[in-house]
């Protein structure tokens, strides 16, 4: 396999006396689309937060692949600093910035790889404005790429639950992330959506070289669409490997069927 | 759809939809008016009815004043229920414009208009001191100076969403730094307006710090805090602030070292104030639509999604109370300048609420909407002066109605249109 872009070693996260991730370790490869699965309120997305630094995991190490080739821990870290170092997220429940256009909530994303400031906006010199070309231009490609582009200028409230979810899409990628976290980005959507968003997930790799982790629900999308599959269950990791072994092993069909009762 | 459309139209108009507005019935409609009536007359019945003559020791009873009450209560509630009925048919049209802002739209998406429009507002600007009189100007000085604060404000509380009820505390520090200085060392106006909005950012700066981690409620009680903190050290710290007896004879502002008369500094001192606003629309406006301003918009919105995506929280917050912060320190210089004469009693926690309100009644983040609030908020009481002791009673009944049916704000923001150019890139857009 390539070099790992996310190694997360044994980390656990405590909420007061409830342990929510049980030393769970987890790897993803450069361009792998790995998902990771689990029964509701399994700590998938309390995995997400940990590495994305919303939250401080309580123990355990969560390394990411620097620029430089290195390892960088990033536990601890302010979000937008791990947002810095490349790594991008959607959430479950969407969280756009309603009262901006949709091509100002992807503009938002390439806050932290331009410069301007204050001066640079009051006087609106030749690099501001050349700045502000670039991230215009970059946000209608990415626009364009999740086939939004004709809603540019509307609301991002007004945009339909599916288009939304792709406006995220949209919106982590022009952070310029090597790796892009999609916290259930079919939830919602009709079997068209889910994939055409199949699709688009498989596009982003090949085009874009991403690297991508993603929680599912949708079974059918996570194993037509993933190299590796991690299954959580009561913040403990169960299983892991492909479709195939995942979908086979006991462990996991008991989280998500139970266990008969009958002896 | 367009069907129900005319049909809801239709009802809106009618008289039957009046008399039933908000009830299932036309007598229960009428219950309600009643009931209404019978409680206005009962609450204003001391005040309104009896009427003690403690020269005769004699009461009198104006029963006619009761009936008034009970008619106009009564047709009020009608007209109240049918206001209130015909804003929930509207809300989808009030999500899209009122005439007001689509009028505004129109004549700014044409150049000519708009230019036109920008002229007419500035020659009525440039030649109001000539047309009106000294009382006029000075009433529209203080007009100004609030449309500059409220500017000031709409960067912390419009764009980026930090609830500040002790703005007013950063206004005080301009208006001191130009008293002190002035009166120590005798700097003049044009010397302190820049240092005293520097000493503004500082102090947001200074407040910034130690409320980043707050929000809403919290935020406010702090900053509510830092206002009353500032205030009460300029009463009591009488050595250096002379107390809450102030600083008087604070000089006006010299042109090139010319000094004017009372009349002619007066307008001076308007058009200082008119180019101060200038000034301001033309960095907020081009704040608003910049990289800071649109991280500023993102923090407002949802401060997790921001920070997710890339934006230091920190800095952005404190970017915004250091420039909120910078206006009202330049406004509380060009204050001390007009008035010559400053003491605590300027800057009490009353202040803060009106420059707020200023902001929440125009529209929160408007440019257009400040003003429009700031006009509104600080010329209405002003000529009300005519209605004596009804003027505050108006001056509320003004703010609920407005806060009742368009709670929105006057004008609200909007968001700017990108026009992209496919031409220019084509190399780029073929993937």
């Amino acid at each position: 396999m390539s070099e790992t872009v996310l190694n997360v070693n044994e980390i656990c996260k405590d909420f007061g006396g409830i342990r929510a991730l049980d030393e769970v370790s987890l790897t993803v490869h450069n361009k792998e689309i790995a998902a990771l699965i689990g029964p509701n309120g399994a700590g998938k997305t309390t995995f997400f937060n940990c590495i994305t630094g919303i939250y401080t995991p309580t123990s355990g190490d969560v390394l990411l692949k620097s620029k430089e080739g290195q390892d960088r821990r990033v536990n601890g870290m302010k979000a937008n600093h791990v947002t810095e170092l490349g790594t991008a997220r959607t959430f479950q429940n969407i969280r756009l910035f309603p009262s901006m256009t949709t091509l100002e909530n992807v503009m938002i994303g390439t806050h932290c790889r331009s410069k301007s400031g204050i001066w640079g906006a009051i006087s609106r010199n030749r690099k501001s404005r050349s700045e502000e070309n670039e991230v215009i231009e970059k946000s209608y490609h990415l626009l364009e790429l999740v086939g939004l582009e004709q809603y540019a200028n509307e609301l991002a409230c007004n945009l339909p639950y599916g288009k939304q979810r792709r406006l995220e899409i949209a919106r982590a990628m022009a952070t310029d992330p090597f790796l892009l976290l999609l916290d259930e980005p079919a939830a919602g959507m009709n079997p068209q959506e889910t994939l055409a968003l199949q699709d688009l997930i498989i596009k982003l790799r090949e085009e874009y070289d991403m690297s991508i982790l993603l929680i599912e629900h949708d079974m059918k999308m996570v194993m037509s669409v993933s190299d590796s599959i991690f299954v959580l269950d009561y913040g403990r990791l169960i299983a892991s490997g492909n479709a195939e072994e995942v979908s086979e092993n006991p462990a996991v069909i008991k989280a998500y069927l139970g266990e008969g009762e009958d002896v | 759809m367009s069907n129900t459309v005319v049909a809801e139209k239709g009802t809106q108009g009618g008289l039957a939809f009046f008399f039933t507005a908000g009830c299932d019935s036309f007598a229960e409609s009428l219950k309600k008016s009643v009931l209404a009536a019978l409680w206005f007359m009962f609450l204003t019945f001391p005040i309104m009815v009896i009427r003690v003559d403690t020269i005769e020791n004699t009461i009198e009873w104006r029963w006619l004043n009761l009936a008034l009450i009970g008619i106009g209560t009564f047709v009020l509630s009608f007209l109240w229920r049918w206001m209130l009925a015909r804003k929930e048919l509207n809300k989808g049209a009030a999500a899209k414009e009122s005439s007001l802002e689509r009028s505004l739209t129109l004549a700014t998406s044409i150049p000519a208009a708009k230019w036109t429009l920008l002229a007419c507002v500035a020659v009525v600007a440039v030649g109001f001191p000539h047309v009106a009189g000294m009382y006029q100007t000075n009433i529209m000085i203080s007009c100004l100076t609030y449309i500059a604060l409220g500017l000031g404000l709409n960067i912390v509380v419009g764009l980026a969403g930090l609830l500040d009820l002790g703005y007013v505390a950063f206004y005080a520090v301009g208006a001191y730094a130009y008293a002190l200085a002035n009166m120590h060392w005798g700097f003049g106006f044009w010397t302190i307006l820049p240092i005293g909005a520097l000493l503004g950012t500082l102090f947001g700066i200074m407040l910034g710090f130690p409320v980043l981690r707050l929000r809403g409620d919290y935020l406010a009680i702090v900053t509510l805090g830092f206002g009353e903190i500032i205030r009460l050290v300029l009463e009591n710290w009488g050595d250096v602030t002379m107390g809450p007896s102030g600083i008087a004879g604070i000089d006006r502002p010299t042109f090139f070292g010319i000094e004017f008369g009372v009349m002619n500094s007066i307008n001076y001192m308007y058009y200082i104030m008119l180019g101060l606003i200038v000034l301001t629309i033309f960095c907020v406006n081009r704040l608003q639509n910049s990289r800071i301003g649109r991280a500023w918009l993102a923090l407002r919105e949802d401060e997790i999604a921001c920070q997710a995506m890339g934006i230091d929280k920190t800095k952005t917050k404190l970017m915004a109370f250091a420039l909120g912060a910078t206006w009202a320190g330049m406004a509380g210089v060009v204050f001390a300048a007009k008035t010559t004469f400053i003491n605590p009693a300027s800057f009490t926690f009353w202040e803060s609420a009106i420059i707020l309100s200023v902001v929440v009644i125009g529209g929160m983040g408007s440019i257009r909407g400040v003003i429009a609030g700031a006009i509104i908020l600080i010329l209405v009481p002003e000529y009300l002066r005519a209605f004596a002791e009804f003027r505050m009673l108006i001056f509320g009944a003004t703010m609920v109605l407005v806060m009742v049916f368009r709670p929105q704000g006057l004008i609200r923001a909007k968001r700017k249109v990108y026009k992209y150019e496919k031409a220019s890139v084509t190399g780029a857009a073929n993937e």
